[in-house]
């Protein structure tokens, strides 16, 4: 059995752990020891085997008392932007490098107290801006140095950000499932450039404490693994009212998203923007987005076409917002109380400059640059005003195309992943490639991507939107995709 | 509109980074590069629009949340000054602010 371990999906997992046909500590230690094996993909920035090993042999005690939760004993990995007592948060940044955090954030306190075992953190872009994981400063798990994470299906490439260690080390079978977070897309497009599945729930679903802010009223958490099964029961863990720590917690109870995953797509009406499939789509994506189209409609789910005609203009809007909130949440860095502190300097102010020039990287700097412009007296109204402006219209859109249909569904990005050092530097291009996630993004709504094929042997994802708080419907038609299709089983050769 | 190299002065001393003079040079550049992409947003009519500061906004009221006047928070210190650059006798050390 062991030899085939890292095959197994969190639900298979979970319940041959249950029927105690393997062990926690068997599972942790072949997920460990393929974690080292491959750790050239440079996925990991932190792994404890003694801290891993013994949750996992607690988690055994469980599972031999009888009292195992959801997820007893399942070996999960965090993205390095959540903060852990127990191993070391950089959020990707030398400011923040060998910070260790005096308390759990919440989404990492509710997935353990189901019972998962952590295997470590992952790589990430660096306070979780980027769309490639090129942006990350810290050292991977096996590096002297900061590496970019690499695609286990074209190690050439990159895998995608800001949730790059995550969506590799599932794709890798490095872990059965992996922590996310998704600002702009962070969760749904990394999972479209490894062929995983992961969702991003309504804002407010997943609690924000503990997680390194970027953009405070974009950030979400969400499960990023292999089927839509599995994201549901990670979902169910992660989400709650957390009211006491997220001042933006939305009041609703923690659901069970696996309830609907059986139910019938007869009827369900998807909603195709006609913007999601226009002339910036490479062909090949384009295609699977069409045949995963034709197989829901196989499944008894009907096509309506729809528009969100401001799909454009939320790559501006996304970008002096994120940037504004960046530019005030990372004003804390400032050398005082955690993380990296100058060692020359004159004065106070001389101190607060030269450690954030030191420790900041600079997508990190000209996002701060950008927001502190934005939010700037006399640019204030032009801008950041403005783009809550166009903010609100762009959610206004997708209420209106959900009077037409359910669901939303196309590319969860315009292309598959670019290679390592292609775009060259140049953030305008990074910013482009994420015009289909941010719509989304900016109306808080819940989004995931799905494996849906493979343009030039790399696998793309297509996106699916819902209503608010409409995950478990979301998930239902993840699920029966993947109940009809066996892209989601796909692995790279050599994982 | 393009930012000069005295914006960006300006905005580098707002955000509290010292940019070395490149580094100024190069980031003035692809910040300009990136509003270019913005004119489009200025130029759309949002007259009667209320803004969107938070999306929650949309699902319900959004109202700020008073926690019970009560003790909720141990005394943590030790571990809370664990990460810090310089820490003597349980306070944080800062240079000199008063002469």
């Amino acid at each position: 059995m062991s030899a085939e371990l890292h095959k197994m999906g969190v639900t298979e997992l979970a319940t041959a752990l249950r029927e105690r046909k393997v062990s926690a500590v068997e599972a942790a230690r072949h997920q460990l020891d393929r974690i080292s094996q491959h750790k050239d993909l440079g996925a990991f920035v932190a792994v404890d085997e003694e801290l891993t090993l013994a949750q996992a042999r607690a988690a055994d005690e469980k599972l031999a008392a009888g009292n195992a939760a959801a997820l007893t004993g399942v070996p999960i990995a965090h993205k390095d932007i959540f903060v852990t007592t127990g191993l070391p948060t950089s959020a990707g940044s030398q400011i923040l490098a060998g910070y260790r955090s005096p308390f759990d954030a919440t989404v990492v306190r509710r997935l353990a107290e189901a019972g998962a075992v952590t295997l470590g953190k992952l790589s990430c872009d660096e306070f979780a801006m980027g769309s490639s994981n090129e942006n990350v400063a810290v050292p991977a798990v096996g590096f002297d140095e900061a590496v970019p994470v690499r695609n286990p299906w074209d190690r050439d490439r990159i895998p995608g950000g800001s949730s790059g260690g995550s969506a590799a080390a599932v794709a890798a079978r490095l872990a059965p499932a992996a922590t996310g977070t998704d600002t702009g897309g962070s969760i749904r497009q990394p999972a479209s450039f490894c062929g995983v599945t992961g969702i991003k729930p309504t804002y407010g679903r997943a609690s924000r404490y503990g997680m390194v802010a970027f953009a405070s009223s974009l950030d979400q958490a969400g499960p990023m693994a292999r089927s839509a099964e599995d994201c549901a029961l990670l979902l169910s863990a992660m989400c709650g009212p957390d009211p006491d720590r997220d001042s933006t917690s939305l009041d609703r109870p923690a659901e069970d998203f696996s309830r609907r995953l059986g139910d019938s797509l007869e009827g369900l009406r998807i909603g195709v923007p006609k913007e999601f499939l226009g002339d910036g789509v490479a062909p090949g994506v384009r295609a699977v987005v069409e045949a995963a189209l034709a197989e829901y409609e196989k499944l008894g789910a009907r096509r309506v076409e729809i528009t969100l005609p401001r799909t454009e203009l939320s790559i501006p809007v996304y970008y002096i917002i994120a940037a504004a909130e960046a530019s005030s949440n990372l004003s804390r860095f400032d050398g005082v109380k955690f993380g990296h502190r100058a060692k020359d300097y004159r004065d106070l102010a001389d101190m607060y400059a030269k450690t954030r020039e030191e420790g900041f990287g600079d997508e990190v700097k000209r996002r701060i640059m950008i927001g502190t412009y934005v939010l700037s007296h006399g640019y204030y109204d032009a801008y950041y005003l403005q783009a809550q402006k166009v903010r609100r219209m762009i959610a206004d859109d997708f209420q209106q195309a959900f009077k037409q249909c359910d669901l939303i569904a196309g590319p969860a990005a315009p292309t598959v992943a670019w290679k390592l050092g292609e775009h060259g530097g140049d953030p305008v291009a990074d910013y482009l490639a994420d015009i289909f996630t941010l719509p989304g993004s900016l109306a808080g709504l819940p989004g995931m991507s799905i494996p849906a094929g493979f343009d030039g042997g790399m696998p793309v994802g297509v996106q699916l939107l819902g209503n608010y708080c409409e995950e478990a419907r979301l998930l239902n038609a993840a699920h029966r995709f993947q109940q009809a299709t066996d892209w989601h089983q796909r692995a790279p050769e050599g994982y | 509109m393009s930012l000069t190299a005295s914006d960006i002065a300006r905005i580098a001393s707002l955000a509290r980074l010292q940019l070395a003079p490149d580094e100024s040079e190069r980031m003035r550049g692809q910040i300009n590069g990136f509003f270019d992409l913005v004119e489009r947003m200025r130029a759309v009519d949002t007259n009667g629009v209320e803004p969107l500061a938070h999306p929650v906004a949309t699902i319900q009221d959004v109202t700020l949340r008073l926690a019970d006047d009560i003790v909720s928070e141990p005394n943590n210190r030790e571990a809370n000054q664990r990460s810090a650059p310089a820490v003597e006798n349980g306070l944080f050390l800062v240079p000199k602010v008063i002469e």
